[in-house]
C-alpha cells in the first residue's frame, strides 16, 4: 500500500528527469571526457600511444615532428594517456557526447603549426 | 581493459585482475589503496543490487517500484562519478594500488548520499515485505534447497538466500575486508523473495561498511612501484562481485604479456542452479526466476561444445553458431 502513497506524493513534485538535449547535468570536476592534445607541449615521445590499452592513439612520425591521430571510436576514456604524459600535454575535457553515425568522423588529428 | 568485461560489476573485474597480477609480481597494494578499493566495491554493490531490484520489480510487472528504485540509484551513480570521474567504468584500480584518492573534502558529500540511500532502502524493504503483489509473485517461486545450492556450486546472493553463509569477503578476505566489520546476510526462504531480501539487506550492510571505511581510512601512498619483469608463475584471485564469487586466473611465462588468462564469472556458476529452480514452475514465473540469479549474459558469453562420445572439444564463435542454426533451420535466410 505504501507505494501508492509514494506515487501520490510524487504527483505534486517536479519531475526528476531533465529535458536532455536542452538541459544538461553538470559534469563533476575530474570527469574523464575526450582527451585533447596540446601540440605546443608535446615532445613526441610516443608514451601515450604505447600505454593506451585499446590502441586508440596513433603516432605518425617521430619526435618534435610527430603528429597524433586519436580514434575516439576506440577510446575507452580511462585517462591513462593523460596520466602518463611527461609534459602534461594531454588534458581530459568534459566532452561526453561522442555518438554518431560515421566512424570516419570520430578521428581527431593533431598537427603541429610550424 | 579487464573493466570492459562487464558494465555493471566493472570494479569487481578490475580488482580481481589487479590482485591476480599483483600476486604474480609479488607486490601488495598500500593500506589506503585497499580501503579505497573497498569503498568503490561497496558503492558498486549498492548500485548493482538496486539495478537488479528494479529489474526484478519490472519482471513481475511492478514498474512503479522499478522507476522509483532507478531514480534513487542515480544518487549512487552520481557519487561514483564524483569520486572516479565516470559513471560506469571507474578506472580506479591499477596494478599496485588505485589511481585516484578520496580526499577528506569528499567525505561529507558521500555521507549525505549514504544517509539518503539508507532511508530509501529501508523504505523499500518495508514496501517489499508488506506488498501483496510482490509476495504473490515471489514467495515459494524458484525454490533452491540449501543442499542443491551447495551441490550445484551456486554463489553469491543466490547461495546466501538458501541459508548458506558463504562470502569471499569473509572466507578469504582481500583488500581491507579483514579490518572492516560486517555481517554476512543470509535468509532461509530459498525462494525469489529471499533473494530480494538478501540483496536489500546487503545494501544496508554495504552502507555501514563504506561509513566505517571512510572514518578509518589510513593515510599513506596510493600505489607502489611495479617491477617491469614478471617471473614465470601462475596466480588465482577471488573477489566477491555483486553477483557472487568471481575468479580470475593468470599465468605468466616471463614476457610482458600473459600466457593464459581465464575469467570465471559468477553468472556461469549460477546457471546449473537455475535449472533446478525452474523445475515444476509456471511458464509465467520463468522471467523472475531467471532474473533471480541476477544473470549477466555478457559476462558468460562463451560456448564450448564437448562431444561426450569422442571427448572432442569445439569452441564456437558467434558467426559459426549462426551458420549452424541456419543449417538446422534449412532454407531460412
Amino acid at each position: 500500500m505504501s507505494i501508492i502513497l509514494e506515487a501520490i506524493r510524487q504527483i505534486f513534485k517536479s519531475p526528476i528527469t531533465l529535458k536532455y538535449p536542452f538541459e544538461k547535468t553538470d559534469v563533476p570536476k575530474d570527469f574523464r571526457g575526450r582527451p585533447v592534445w596540446n601540440m605546443q607541449k608535446c615532445v613526441g615521445c610516443g608514451l601515450c600511444s604505447r600505454v593506451c590499452p585499446s590502441g586508440a592513439i596513433e603516432m605518425i612520425g617521430k619526435g618534435l615532428k610527430a603528429e597524433i591521430k586519436h580514434y575516439v571510436d576506440r577510446c575507452i576514456f580511462c585517462g591513462q594517456c593523460s596520466e602518463s604524459c611527461p609534459r602534461n600535454a594531454i588534458t581530459m575535457t568534459d566532452e561526453f557526447e561522442h555518438a554518431g553515425y560515421d566512424r570516419e568522423k570520430m578521428i581527431y588529428e593533431y598537427r603541429r603549426e610550424s | 581493459m579487464a573493466e570492459r568485461i562487464c558494465g555493471i560489476c566493472s570494479d569487481a573485474h578490475t580488482t580481481c585482475y589487479t590482485q591476480a597480477i599483483e600476486d604474480l609480481l609479488g607486490i601488495e597494494a598500500p593500506p589506503r589503496a585497499k580501503y579505497i578499493r573497498v569503498i568503490i566495491a561497496e558503492l558498486e554493490r549498492i548500485h548493482s543490487h538496486s539495478l537488479w531490484l528494479g529489474i526484478a520489480a519490472h519482471e513481475i510487472g511492478f514498474d512503479t517500484l522499478f522507476m522509483y528504485l532507478w531514480r534513487d540509484r542515480e544518487t549512487v551513480m552520481d557519487m561514483l562519478e564524483f569520486i572516479s570521474g565516470n559513471r560506469v567504468h571507474y578506472a580506479m584500480n591499477t596494478i599496485g594500488g588505485v589511481r585516484r584518492d578520496i580526499p577528506s573534502e569528499m567525505t561529507p558529500k558521500i555521507k549525505d548520499g549514504l544517509d539518503f540511500l539508507e532511508k530509501r532502502i529501508k523504505y523499500y524493504i518495508k514496501t517489499i515485505s508488506s506488498d501483496r503483489t510482490i509476495q504473490k509473485r515471489t514467495v515459494d517461486v524458484g525454490i533452491l534447497k540449501p543442499k542443491d545450492a551447495i551441490e550445484l556450486c551456486a554463489v553469491g546472493p543466490t547461495l546466501r538466500a538458501s541459508g548458506v553463509k558463504n562470502d569471499v569477503r569473509r572466507d578469504d578476505p582481500y583488500a581491507a575486508y579483514d579490518e572492516i566489520p560486517f555481517n554476512v546476510v543470509t535468509h532461509d526462504g530459498c525462494d525469489v523473495f529471499a533473494r530480494i531480501i538478501v540483496r536489500c539487506e546487503e545494501m544496508l550492510e554495504s552502507i555501514n561498511m563504506i561509513r566505517y571505511a571512510l572514518d578509518h581510512m589510513p593515510a599513506g601512498m596510493l600505489r607502489v612501484r611495479v617491477p617491469m619483469a614478471v617471473e614465470p608463475n601462475e596466480a588465482v584471485s577471488r573477489v566477491e562481485a555483486p553477483r557472487g564469487e568471481l575468479i580470475h586466473y593468470a599465468r605468466s611465462n616471463g614476457t610482458a604479456r600473459p600466457e593464459r588468462y581465464k575469467v570465471r564469472s559468477p553468472t556461469l556458476a549460477n546457471i546449473p542452479a537455475l535449472c533446478k529452480m525452474l523445475m515444476g514452475q509456471h511458464v509465467a514465473d520463468i522471467p523472475i526466476v531467471l532474473a533471480g540469479i541476477d544473470p549477466c549474459f555478457a559476462c558468460m558469453d562463451r560456448l564450448a561444445l564437448i562431444d561426450v562420445n569422442t571427448g572432442r572439444k569445439k569452441i564456437l564463435d558467434f558467426n559459426s553458431l549462426r551458420e549452424n542454426i541456419r543449417r538446422m533451420r534449412g532454407n531460412c535466410p
